[in-house]
């Protein structure tokens, strides 16, 4: 659905130059959510814009749907972007419209008539759940009210695209958790493809399909999440379930990661009792994504090689994921 | 010296401020709807011009959005800087171009406009700035033209601003107008200086600076009262 490649962008001139996107491919399937995520300064906002055509690359292609967006201006890109929708960190309402004249504006851009802007603004503002607040002016809201009001006139005018620029950042970890399954609820109702940034590791636990951790420009690893969590040393893996440092020791320490398989089986338990290894628990994270039991758990494993090398061997056969670290 | 105990005194009173009233409202009136006019694109004009700002290629040359926007600025600097009663003598010429003659109410409009469009021009700009980039960037990514940014965001959410400043502007003209009013441009001004100055009567006088006083109240506070109603922040 959107495809990036080898995508140049520098700010500022000679020695100031700094290069926001070096070279960036990147793909997003269709109807599924991905996450760049990265510290801010890594080019994320960058790369988001030019999705858009906001921000126009030095070089390479942006295509969305099949349309190259680096080679549209004028109404072809003013067309384009009916079909791309966009929400944004503070929200960027008009301060002087009601939420329902905020949604309208969407229509009046696209040339909706009164009547079908009237009904499809109070159409969308149903589907967030909004419906209520259709008098109110934006002032009036909560920070997650203002951002269901970004989302409605986002998709106002059913666009197969869902960019989503820190569209969370703003907001407390309650709210956040609210509109990270709003979004996922209306990707998943309408079909739509998400690309959001963030620089908060949670929205892509909570929602992403697929993710890219960005540095300085550059994208240092893609793909979908639970590939990239066990791929060994991933920086996603890393941050999502940070184990913390080695302690030292003369033991063997291995690596397991579960991403939905074999959690309800009793791993630890099974290794003291086959291998007679009494297994020791250095560290463990784990969380539930997508409804299923994900994380890392870091094992010492006292014993001879035999033994140690047996044990992994037993766990990898189980479908587990095991990176052995000394 | 006008005589006070003549039994017309206070009707002709009436009478004399009443016209000149209803001729300061007529040469505000007018310069108002100019000012407001080329006021309001000068002040857009001057923001969006800028580098990065909306009209800053306007017709895809960034060195036109530069002239314009220099040649604006350096016009609306010389607008404010000279004292309104030298750019009236000033403007003698230009008025007598434009309407035929440099003495009576319409004559006035002239100055009056020409020092208020660069004053509401400032203001406008001031406005203008305080809309947040972000809101341009929503519009945008939602496919809108220029010209749908400039009046519906833009403009739109700058109208508490706008209202503050067109109250402002309304003192303003209807000060510079007792002093057109002194050199010939009718009006309030006319009364005060001939009836009230030149021939010696404190009514006349009072009377004028009474009205002017209640004037500049009404629309200051009109405006006030419509800045609130009209701001949603």
């Amino acid at each position: 659905m959107i495809s990036v490649s080898r995508v140049v962008k520098s700010y500022g001139s000679g020695t100031a130059q700094v290069r926001a996107l070096d070279d960036v491919t990147m793909t997003v399937k269709k109807g599924e959510i991905f996450g760049v995520v990265g510290q801010s300064g890594a080019g994320k906002s960058t790369l988001i814009r030019t999705i858009n055509s906001l921000e126009q690359p030095d070089s390479g292609t942006v295509h969305v749907g099949g349309r190259d967006m680096t080679k549209l201006a004028g109404r072809d890109l003013r067309q384009a972007r009916h079909d791309i929708g966009m929400i944004f960190q503070h929200f960027n309402l008009l301060s002087g419209r009601t939420v329902r004249a905020n949604v309208e504006l969407s229509l009046e851009i696209t040339g909706a008539g009164r009547a079908q802007r009237r009904s499809r603004a109070l159409e969308i503002l149903e589907l967030v759940d909004l419906h209520g607040k259709a008098d109110a002016y934006p002032a009036q809201l909560s920070g997650g009210q203002k951002q269901r009001v970004g989302i409605a006139r986002a998709l106002a005018s059913s666009p197969s695209v869902l960019l989503s620029d820190e569209a969370t950042s703003a907001l407390d970890p309650d709210t956040t958790r609210q509109i990270l399954d709003l979004i996922r609820q209306l990707s998943k109702d309408l079909g739509l493809t998400v690309l959001l940034i963030t620089h908060e590791m949670d929205v892509v636990k909570r929602i992403c399909d697929s993710a890219a951790v960005m540095s300085q420009g550059r994208i240092l690893e893609q793909g979908s999440v639970e590939k990239l969590l066990t791929t060994e040393k991933s920086l996603l893996g890393q941050a999502l379930f940070p184990l913390g440092d080695i302690p030292p020791t003369s033991n063997a320490v291995v690596e397991i990661t579960f991403t939905g398989v074999a959690t309800d089986r009793p791993v630890i338990a099974q290794l003291a009792r086959q291998h007679g290894i009494d297994v020791g628990i250095l560290g463990a994270a784990v969380e539930t994504i997508h409804g299923r039991q994900t994380g890392r758990t870091r094992l010492e494993l006292p014993g001879d090689e035999r033994a140690v090398s047996g044990a992994v061997a037993d766990l990898r056969s189980q479908g587990l994921y095991v990176e052995v670290i000394k | 010296m006008i005589d006070r105990n003549d039994p017309y005194f206070w009707a002709d009173l009436l009478d004399t401020i009443l016209k000149g009233a209803g001729e300061t409202f007529y040469t505000v009136g007018v310069s108002l709807l100019l000012t407001v006019l080329f006021g309001l694109a000068a002040g857009v004009l001057l923001v969006t011009t800028e580098a990065h700002g909306l009209l800053a290629r306007p017709f895809g040359s960034r060195a036109l959005g530069v002239v314009v926007n220099r040649v604006l600025d350096v016009v609306v600097n010389i607008g404010r800087s000279i004292p309104f009663i030298i750019l009236m003598i000033l403007l003698i010429p230009f008025t007598r171009l434009l309407v035929g003659s440099f003495i009576g109410p319409t004559a006035a409009i002239v100055p009056l406009a020409i020092a208020g469009i660069p004053f509401f021009a400032r203001l406008v700009e001031i406005g203008i700035r305080e809309v947040p980039k972000g809101l341009i960037e929503a519009a945008q990514s939602l496919g809108a033209t220029r010209w749908t940014i400039l009046t519906k965001v833009l403009v739109a959410e700058a109208v508490p601003a706008l209202a503050l400043g067109l109250s402002t502007t309304v003192v303003g003209l209807i000060g510079y107008s007792a002093m057109v009013g002194a050199v010939g441009g009718g009006g309030l001004g006319d009364v005060a200086f001939r009836y009230g100055y030149q021939r010696y009567s404190p009514e006349y006088m009072f009377a004028v600076v009474i009205l002017l006083i209640l004037l500049v109240q009404l629309f200051q506070s009109l405006g006030n009262f419509a800045a609130r109603r009209l701001s949603h922040r």
